[in-house]
């Protein structure tokens, strides 16, 4: 046995030692709280954004935040907004919440972004709400229809930018019943607030017993076969989609090698015509898209003065890549944006910049009025209903608003193109 | 290694422990010169390194491989938010919500630890990494399938905030990683006792051959559950802290592609080495991160269709280069320098007893009884 002293002593010491650095080191921290506005100074604006470059949602979203870019290149060629260009960051987080909360810190911490704009996605934005709201970080015009956006007292800083999904839901349901009255009507959702809020929706138009079967997939799982077979073995007619796009093709295709071909209502997050044209394959996709019904609340018609605007811009500042739906949901969330940074005053902080979406003076370019306000953090809650025909998808003229508990029929107010699509202050 | 020969027992667990305050006390201050970003990594290193750390001895001591420990990283997560969240509900302060969450996070992954160590210490080698690779697949459509558990969006955990007296010192990042810190050495601590002690000796015995040990006393079955239920817990751990670190826990985090990087952690830092883990662990949190740093100033078509995937060929590219060039992975290339520096850090120390052998810095041959 021999003595252990020494080394208990030399590891006293070295603590000590240690201890001793720990308290020097607290004098010069590096980590402690700061203040000043990040990202934002004479020349730029620095904005963030999580998006999924990769994993099962990136074949149906990934073009949008190249879109939302283009646009910003368009504004800042024009000399951008006060004289500032807009830089805008996307990191990808591959659908998977994990990510997200590392991405998002790493833009609100290494690259100090002024705001979060258009984060995508009701699993992977949830994770880090509270984050960004504890950090006070604006976190504007969320890509995602679930309602979690608007609840001003708890999330002061965050928007939705979606027609949240019971509007999406209530307005395709209550179509259905204007359409077919007496159809067997089913849901397919997916396995979150998307799919359940939704429902909401479909139950406030057509009652809580309206909906034959209600059937859920998860993201993380590539399959919806059992879901599918169980909707045809109910007897479904009118099948309502809360899916997103990927799934929304791999419903269709599902039931098409079944043999079954009933009438499909999509949710605007998962029913834009040529990606799922994308999914299906330019020889059956046309086919089974026929009379493929859908909602949405952006200038999505062709021939439009913002869907020519918006080619023009992907033309030039996008190298043409592909135009679709998703192309003008991300240049309309870019023009929001400028238009909220316009609203914000000459030297925008993050409080002005929220107080100016709070304002209710923002426009915005969709077929309805935006709705934000000082109590209402939702962008819509009205949407208009498009069918796919002879190949083109455009809106049939039904709009409908969901007011409290109650859907009804209005006429649509487009918001015209000034400008050539640059917000003025 | 092993210093059972030349000293006595207590002595020893008192070396490591007073070894593990040294580092954690550096680890504390560390944090200090590092801004909020890195200290958010370094809290998932920490964490991550918790589950490695229980890999390493169970792979390379008892020699059983798991495949799904982060479906134990996992197990403690749950069982931390199913606790912390409730416990904030009801008006708990933080400190006393952080310290059940971590009880809650320990009896989960104690109690799905324990009852795969019952039914790994019965298969062998691939049946029981066959064992382990169902369960993390199964892992999604567990969240999905149990009510409560959140599906896919996961459980939100409650938020941890910087106590009042330090609040003006630091960020909220930084005390998260203090937190990550402090549970890593609880978690890993006891690890390093066991590894050099009677425990690892048994492991080592059983992992020789079953039969012989048997004979020696020891029963394999009763270590190998053992190895498994201390792994275990210590990967719950680190999935607390991760729940903490990140307000959440959800399937996301814990794939089969997270599951499988922790074997390469282990098997990259050298298996059964602690130390090892702790590289292994650096590297699996922030190799993915640099790529994606680097890759940032390809043009952006490129770029787009490599990000996610030039990380995985990285991994798979450094896994083999590593194998081929030191087979005992980081550990054993880097013994002889560290061997080397602790015997020049040592000679000149006129304190050392005069008894102690010059061999120490060196590899001594081990008793026939430690095989």
């Amino acid at each position: 046995m021999r003595n252990h002293t020494p080394v208990p002593t030399r590891a006293v010491q070295a603590t000590a030692a240690a201890s001793a650095v720990v308290v020097a080191l607290t004098l010069t921290a590096c980590s402690s709280p700061a203040a000043a506005t990040p990202g934002i100074d004479d020349e730029t604006v620095k904005v963030g954004t999580h998006q999924p470059l990769t994993g099962p949602a990136a074949a149906g979203f990934s073009s949008i935040s190249a879109a939302t870019s283009a646009y910003f290149e368009y504004v800042n060629a024009q000399g951008g907004i006060h004289g500032r260009t807009i830089e805008y960051v996307v990191k990808d987080d591959g659908y998977n919440p994990a990510n997200t909360q590392s991405v998002v810190r790493e833009l609100v911490q290494e690259d100090e972004v002024f705001a979060i704009l258009n984060g995508l996605g009701t699993p992977t934005h949830s994770s880090v709400l509270d984050y960004l709201g504890q950090n006070g970080v604006p976190d504007l015009f969320v890509a995602s229809g679930s309602t979690t956006w608007n609840q001003p007292e708890e999330y002061p800083s965050t928007f939705g930018f979606n027609a949240d999904y019971v509007v999406e839901g209530a307005a395709l349901a209550q179509y259905a019943a204007d359409q077919k009255p007496g159809a067997v009507v089913c849901v397919l959702g997916q396995d979150d607030d998307f799919g359940e809020t939704f429902l909401q929706g479909v139950e406030l138009a057509l009652g809580s017993d309206g909906v034959a079967t209600y059937q859920t997939y998860s993201t993380s799982n590539e399959d919806v076969t059992a879901q599918i077979g169980a909707m045809k073995e109910a007897g479904c007619e009118i099948n309502l989609l809360a899916t997103i796009n990927g799934f929304t093709a791999m419903a269709l295709g599902t039931a098409a090698q079944m043999g079954w071909f009933p009438q499909w209502y999509a949710s605007s997050s998962g029913g834009d015509y040529p990606t799922l044209v994308g999914f299906l394959g330019e020889d059956v996709g046309p086919k089974l898209l026929e009379g493929f019904v859908s909602a949405n609340y952006l200038p999505n018609s062709p021939g439009g003065d913002w869907y020519e605007l918006f080619q023009r811009i992907n033309d030039e500042y996008n190298d043409g890549a592909p135009f679709d739906g998703n192309t003008v949901y991300g240049m309309s969330v870019g023009y929001l944006f400028a238009e909220a940074l316009a609203k914000a005053g000459e030297d925008p902080t993050r409080e002005t910049l929220v107080e100016a979406v709070e304002s209710g003076e923002l426009v915005g370019n969709g077929i309805l009025p935006l709705t934000f306000g000082a109590d209402d953090h939702a962008a819509y809650d009205g949407v208009g209903i498009a069918v796919v025909s002879g190949g083109v998808q455009d809106f049939v003229g039904a709009t409908y608003r969901v007011d409290g508990e109650s859907v009804s029929a209005v006429e649509a107010e487009p918001v015209p193109l000034e400008n050539d699509g640059i917000p003025a202050p | 290694m092993n210093r059972l020969t030349t000293g006595t027992r207590a002595g020893h667990v008192r070396a490591v422990v007073l070894r593990a305050v040294l580092l954690t006390a550096l680890a504390l201050a560390a944090t200090f010169a590092l801004d909020p970003f890195r200290n958010y990594q370094l809290a998932v290193i920490a964490a991550t390194f918790c589950a490695t750390a229980g890999l390493t001895l169970l792979v390379g001591l008892t020699g059983q491989l798991s495949l799904g420990h982060a479906v134990l990283m996992a197990a403690g997560g749950y069982g931390y938010a199913l606790v912390a969240a409730p416990a904030a509900d009801a008006g708990l302060p933080p400190a006393a919500g952080l310290a059940l969450g971590v009880v809650g996070a320990l009896v989960a992954s104690g109690a799905v630890g324990g009852l795969l160590g019952l039914a790994g210490a019965r298969l062998r080698g691939p049946y029981l990494a066959g064992l382990t690779l169902a369960l993390v697949i199964a892992l999604p459509a567990v969240a999905t399938q149990v009510p409560g558990l959140g599906k896919d969006q996961g459980l939100a955990v409650p938020f941890v905030p910087v106590p009042g007296p330090l609040a003006g010192v630091m960020v909220v990042e930084q005390w998260h990683a203090w937190v990550a810190i402090v549970v890593t050495a609880v978690a890993v601590t006891p690890l390093v006792v066991l590894r050099s002690g009677r425990a690892g000796l048994r492991m080592r015995a059983v992992h020789g051959d079953e039969v012989a040990a048997r004979l020696a006393g020891v029963s394999p079955a009763r270590v190998k559950v053992g190895a498994f239920v201390a792994g275990s817990l210590s990967a719950g751990l680190g999935g607390a802290v991760l729940a903490v670190v990140t307000q959440n826990v959800g399937p996301g985090r814990y794939s089969l592609a997270f599951s499988l990087l922790l074997v390469v952690a282990v098997v990259v830092g050298g298996l059964g080495s602690v130390g090892g883990a702790a590289a292994g662990a650096a590297l699996v949190v922030l190799l993915p991160w640099l790529v994606d740093t680097v890759a940032s100033g390809l043009p952006a078509d490129l770029e787009q269709r490599l990000s996610g995937n030039l990380a995985v060929a990285v991994f798979g590219a450094l896994l083999i280069a590593v194998t081929v060039a030191w087979p005992g992975g980081l550990a054993a290339a880097t013994s002889g320098p560290r061997a080397r520096l602790a015997g020049r850090l040592r000679r000149p120390r006129p304190a050392d007893p005069p008894s102690d052998p010059p061999s120490d810095s060196r590899p001594e041959p081990r008793p026939i009884t430690e095989r």
